[in-house]
């Protein structure tokens, strides 16, 4: 009974919802963290120029944008990671058809704290970090130092990102995880904070984080490749072994007022806001 | 006429009554309903006694015993922190503190109770956490002693107020007998006041017990939310409160994880419920 009556609740919610988007020039853009202030410099830029659109932007991360566009609550998720095999099925039953676009390149800088001697590392030496194998700064040519490994949580684009091009290496059938012990921030500032003030610890974020409180790790796609710093003309030619495309997932092919933003967000004024928030455009 | 109002009046209290025990039945059907879920794909006692908890993974792993530990671990934690000091300023407030003073130290305590959750952790997270780290030289001060300090203040409050009340209504000629047959201050305290208190004071600890472990903000942003079983409480912790509220924005509704979230709530209610049940027996002995 009360579930029934809070389901139509809902219900008229979503419907009156849907109307108030369809004639108010309104979308709603949800999803990645690492995206939102990218999504954030689009939007003010689009509203700007026309002032009747309203396109408000929030985060929570890649996970929760997807699966606010499945359940219907948002227009555009903004994801920095590919949608799931099971992310498509669940939307399909919901009448819900994702749609991808490329928006955007991003590097994953890896960082340690200032202080921390060590400069560079290969892409299995952080494997083996991240998922427990090397505990310790001295097998890797640093201090004599427990290392402290700092992740995003489970929600975050990046977290899963890392987990499948760093400790998995790319393969869909790898069995690596993060090392149980790993620390689960909440938000890549926390992230930076931490590493700011810790010696030992080694985190990773979205390269446009990084401030000269923290240092970017040059990374090595084996050992015999060269150390590669995490750099916009690094990502854009293709040397740095750890970055990823940025996602807008739509339902369907992008209609009215988000096809328009979609449109801009992939013009060259748009791809301009990409390189303005220390991401890499795609279009040049 | 004041017939008919007293029964209509009658019958809409009554209706209050039931109404919060419907809610919390429907809360625990709902609870039910969705949890018992998981247990289609994951049998109870992996579950339970499962040592990995890598919701997202293929296949994911959902075992909660690191999880239940943390929150254990924490709690006694703060247990051992907050009982003595509340329990000592509690006995402070009722027997031994001038009536201004009294007046002062209570209103202290219910500011304390005014603090946001959010506000302490994040205190917590700026001031605490590179203590804990310096005074005991480890890697990180993101630990479970960081997530029992900021909690015992959190807790401090109710059993404060709770046992005061109880020592307050123990009667006055017990104490006044005790000191009558020449036992001094502190002897009658803690041969009288104490013992005659003893229940409520039991319920108060257990109140107090109740709130930190269902306590979740401040624990997510001091306690490192890292799934381990620990071995000690100088090391990172995650707790079933801070494991539902970092992962539920994530799970796809009808999902083996989100069922999985439920079923940590589950056993996050059966342990708080069984908290309160054991305050009211004590509060129940005492009558």
């Amino acid at each position: 009974m009360l579930r029934k009556s809070l389901l139509v609740l809902l219900m008229c919610l979503i419907s009156a919802y849907a109307f108030a988007a369809k004639d108010k020039n309104e979308i709603q853009v949800k999803g990645s963290d690492t995206m939102v202030n990218l999504g954030q410099g689009w939007a003010e830029k689009y509203m700007e120029k026309n002032p009747n659109a309203f396109i408000a932007v929030t985060g929570g991360g890649s996970g929760t944008g997807l699966s606010s566009l499945i359940s219907g609550t948002c227009d555009i998720a903004m994801s920095s990671r590919n949608i799931k095999e099971k992310e498509i099925a669940l939307a399909n039953k919901k009448g819900i058809n994702p749609n991808e676009i490329k928006a955007g390149l991003d590097g994953l800088a890896v960082v340690v704290s200032p202080a921390n001697p060590v400069s560079k590392l290969t892409v299995s030496q952080l494997g083996l970090i991240f998922s427990g194998k090397i505990l310790n700064w001295k097998e890797v040519g640093g201090k004599d130092e427990k290392i402290v490994l700092l992740s995003r949580e489970v929600n975050s684009g990046t977290h899963v990102y890392f987990k499948e091009h760093v400790l998995r290496k790319n393969d869909p059938n790898g069995k690596e995880e993060f090392a149980p012990g790993a620390l689960l921030l909440s938000s890549s500032q926390a992230i930076a904070d931490e590493v700011a003030g810790n010696s030992a610890a080694i985190g990773y974020y979205g390269m446009g984080y990084v401030s000269s409180k923290q240092k970017p790790l040059a990374i090595a796609k084996d050992e015999k490749s060269e150390y590669i710093e995490p750099t916009i003309d690094n990502v854009l030619n293709g040397k740095y072994p750890i970055s990823r495309p940025l996602f807008l997932y739509t339902n369907g092919l992008p209609q009215g007022l988000v096809k328009k933003f979609v449109d801009f967000v992939l013009s060259k004024e748009g791809q301009d806001i990409v390189l303005a928030t220390d991401f890499v455009p795609i279009n040049r | 006429m004041r017939k008919i109002k007293e029964f209509i009046i009658e019958k809409l209290i009554l209706l209050c009554g039931i109404a919060s025990i419907f809610f919390v039945i429907m809360i625990f059907l709902f609870l039910l309903k969705e949890g018992l879920a998981v247990f289609k794909s994951v049998s109870p006692f992996k579950f339970i006694l499962g040592k990995s908890w890598y919701p997202i993974s293929e296949p994911a792993q959902l075992g909660i015993l690191p999880l239940i530990l943390g929150s254990l671990l924490v709690t006694l934690g703060a247990a051992i922190i907050s009982i003595p000091i509340g329990v000592g300023c509690a006995i402070y407030i009722a027997e031994i503190a001038p009536l201004r003073l009294k007046e002062i130290l209570k209103a202290g305590i219910e500011l304390l109770a005014a603090i946001p959750s959010v506000v302490l952790g994040f205190i917590g997270m700026v001031t605490l956490v590179p203590m804990v780290k310096n005074v005991f030289h480890l890697p990180t001060g993101l630990t479970a002693l960081s997530g029992s300090i900021m909690l015992a203040f959190m807790a401090m409050p109710t059993i404060v107020t709770i046992a005061e009340d109880a020592l307050y209504s123990v009667p006055k000629n017990y104490k006044e007998g005790a000191l009558a047959l020449g036992a001094t201050h502190w002897q009658a305290i803690w041969r009288v006041m104490l013992p005659a208190a003893s229940s409520g004071i039991l319920a108060a600890v257990m109140l107090g017990l109740g709130r930190v472990i269902g306590e979740t903000m401040a624990v997510m942003m001091i306690t490192g939310n890292a799934a381990v079983l620990p071995q000690s409480i100088l090391v990172p912790v995650r707790t079933l409160t801070a494991t539902i509220a970092a992962e539920m924005g994530e799970a796809v509704v009808g999902s083996e994880h989100y069922f999985a979230l439920f079923a940590v709530g589950i056993v996050l209610f059966v342990i708080s419920f069984a908290i309160n049940v054991t305050a009211d027996l004590f509060l129940h002995k005492k009558q």
